[in-house]
């Protein structure tokens, strides 16, 4: 009976420690949460207090962003990111290898637009792009790409430097201070002057004030482009660095570089051409009334344009800039690191960044997303391929109404043409975004071109049935185009 | 050593291990302002990082002046509302201090579901004459959302 008694109790006393022990456990798993919680909640609280530690002084003289990185490690290291080559649908590079030589020493390069597509060798005839295009790389690339281009083999300006390079305190240094007066002595040096005075590609100081770190804009053609623009609006004396919002801004230290631009007289004074707005067709009276043109058409004899990177200016008249969406908004969209919210400094397409880039506004699956950009992309490509098309077909017809024996008087009207169209094209081909950027503005473009390549041809055709000299040498051009 | 004796030294053991519990739980508590959690301060929102965007929009939305973050993220009722707090206040710690949440962050089923809950209870007298009325031959996930076309009027991401 007894021995029973003492191994129930024993029993017992067992089941009680087994039970403390299970408590005592579970006591010890609250402890542990709530000590990550507090540690957690500790190191962001502490993150929180200090944005940032200045570890070293900054100035207004400081270019190198490494120097800058020391006080914002986060940003620098996204900055240097944009060494990465991806590929997206239509734009982005891949990086191909090549065997340096003493002209150029670059060991990868972007693949080349010329190859995808020879009809851009027809379409810029006669100037530098037809001998070197590439895809686009990174910012990282930007004065490396522009110093080693094979459109060096024709002299280029120094006014190039204006964007592909940190250029800031270049501009002070040659103005003794004034950067306004340094712009203008930068423009008239020839590229390999202009060169030994820059150091970086973009770099901090281009965008902010290494002071409050704030936004600034710090290129003059854009300081008096915008103040043209803006008087034109109604606007007088706009003083970009005082009057714009902060929003304005995180479009407009883009602004600065990604437009349509000239190199205006003999000092070659980088120019945007926003006096009449900044739509495609007031663009071109700006061109027309300035009597402007970049070449004169080798096939041709049209003085054509070249269009370069008007983001800024198609992303005006799209949906987005009419929502208040930045440059900056998708291409540097903020990210979260411990306490800190930052902008992403590793600027590149939205489709490689579709979670921070477009999630943030449309909650859509990012497949979703991506496919209404490709559908955008896949039309406006089409499009621009029928309107190349039509250019090529102008520009054969242009070149045989010539070798017929039409002097440029009688070819007047189909030049016109042509330098419209061509522009127009160029316009759509050259912007970064393949139509995205304001896809109906695109179409339309893309849409006027091909109607003035037609009207261009009828201009042709009238002139053959006017009499001229080679009635029947382009009858039979037309015969053979059946 | 007696039975007793172990079992008193095994009950100090489990009070100790419970004390360090509740003592850390109750610093963490105040440390982290755990108390602004039981109020309708939208501020509290805000103690932690994580929802600085969404605040910052709702400061600027249409409803700033009449919704709060509770009044459309909590359901009505007393148990509802303070059931809801709990499971959110329990996941958001979790989640946050582990870092494996998804960014930009997005509202889970049952909170999407209470918000649009939230909208019907101020917006009745026109919701009424836009829906079907509810019972089985129109459940609930049938029916047209408000924050599918609606949705930055509490605060825009």
């Amino acid at each position: 009976m007894r021995h029973q008694w003492i191994s129930k109790s024993g029993s017992r006393f067992g089941g009680q420690l087994l039970k403390y022990g299970v408590v005592t456990g579970l006591a010890a798993l609250v402890t542990v949460g709530a000590l990550a919680l507090l540690l957690n909640i500790l190191e962001r609280k502490r993150e929180a207090q200090n944005p940032f530690f200045r570890v070293v002084e900054l100035t207004d003289d400081t270019v190198d962003p490494a120097v800058w990185g020391k006080n914002f490690p986060i940003q620098y290291d996204s900055y240097k990111r944009t060494v990465d080559q991806v590929r997206t649908r239509y734009g982005g590079s891949e990086a191909l290898p090549r065997t340096p030589t003493q002209a150029d020493p670059r060991s990868v390069v972007a693949q080349s637009k010329l190859e995808d597509d020879p009809r851009l060798k027809t379409l810029w005839a006669g100037y530098a792009f037809a001998l070197d295009t590439r895809e686009d790389r990174g910012h990282a690339y930007m004065l490396q790409d522009a110093t080693f281009t094979g459109r060096q083999a024709r002299p280029q300006p120094g006014a190039c430097l204006n964007c592909h390079s940190s250029v800031y305190t270049a501009y002070k240094k040659l103005g003794d201070g004034d950067i306004m007066k340094g712009f203008e002595r930068f423009n008239a040096l020839p590229f390999a002057e202009a060169r030994k005075l820059v150091e970086h590609p973009v770099a901090c100081i281009d965008c902010h004030d290494p002071e409050t770190m704030q936004l600034r804009i710090t290129r003059p053609a854009f300081i008096e482009g915008i103040r043209q623009l803006k008087a034109r609006e109604g606007v007088p004396d706009y003083d970009v660095n005082r009057m714009a919002t902060r929003q304005e801004m995180r479009t407009y230290v883009c602004a600065q570089c990604h437009v349509e631009y000239y190199f205006k007289g003999e000092n070659k004074r980088l120019t945007f051409p926003w006096t009449h707005g900044i739509k495609i067709e007031e663009i071109l009276a700006y061109y027309d009334e300035h009597g402007v043109k970049d070449w004169n058409h080798a096939e041709t004899g049209a003085p054509v344009l070249k269009a370069q990177h008007p983001e800024f200016e198609l992303w005006s008249q799209g949906i987005h800039a009419r929502s208040g969406v930045s440059c900056a908004d998708c291409h540097m969209p903020y990210q979260r690191v411990g306490a800190f919210k930052v902008s992403d400094h590793h600027v590149r397409s939205p489709m490689l960044n579709v979670h921070r880039a477009c999630q943030t506004c449309h909650p859509w699956p990012e497949e979703e997303l991506k496919a209404r950009v490709h559908a955008i992309q896949d039309r406006t490509h089409q499009l621009r391929d029928r309107a190349l098309d039509a250019l090529m077909d102008l520009i054969a017809d242009i070149r045989a109404a010539r070798e017929a024996g039409h002097d440029q008087r009688g070819l007047q009207e189909a030049l016109d043409y042509h330098r419209k169209a061509q522009f127009y094209i160029d316009f759509i081909e050259a912007e970064n975004s393949t139509g995205f950027h304001a896809p109906e503005e695109a179409a339309r473009i893309l849409a006027e071109a091909i109607d003035f390549c037609r009207r261009g041809q009828a201009a042709l055709r009238k002139l053959a049935a006017s009499g001229g000299p080679t009635t029947a040498a382009l009858a039979s051009d037309e015969a053979n185009d059946l | 050593m007696s039975t007793m004796r172990v079992q008193t030294w095994a009950g100090i053991a489990v009070g100790v291990m419970i004390g360090v519990a509740l003592g850390t739980g109750a610093y963490t508590f105040l440390y982290a302002r755990g108390y602004s959690y039981l109020t309708d301060d939208p501020d509290a929102c805000v103690n932690c990082h994580i929802m600085r965007e969404q605040y910052d929009a709702w400061r600027h939305s249409s409803h700033h002046a009449v919704a709060t973050c509770n009044d459309c993220h909590t359901p009505e009722g007393f148990v509802a509302k303070w059931w809801t707090k709990a499971q959110n206040g329990f996941w958001h710690s979790y989640y946050f201090t582990l870092g494996t949440y998804p960014d930009p962050i997005r509202i889970t089923e049952r909170n999407r579901r209470v918000t649009e809950e939230a909208c019907r209870k101020c917006h009745a007298d026109i919701v009424h004459a836009i829906e079907a009325p509810a019972g089985r031959a129109f459940p609930a996930r049938d029916r047209l959302s408000c924050v599918h076309c609606h949705r930055d009027v509490g605060h825009m991401h």
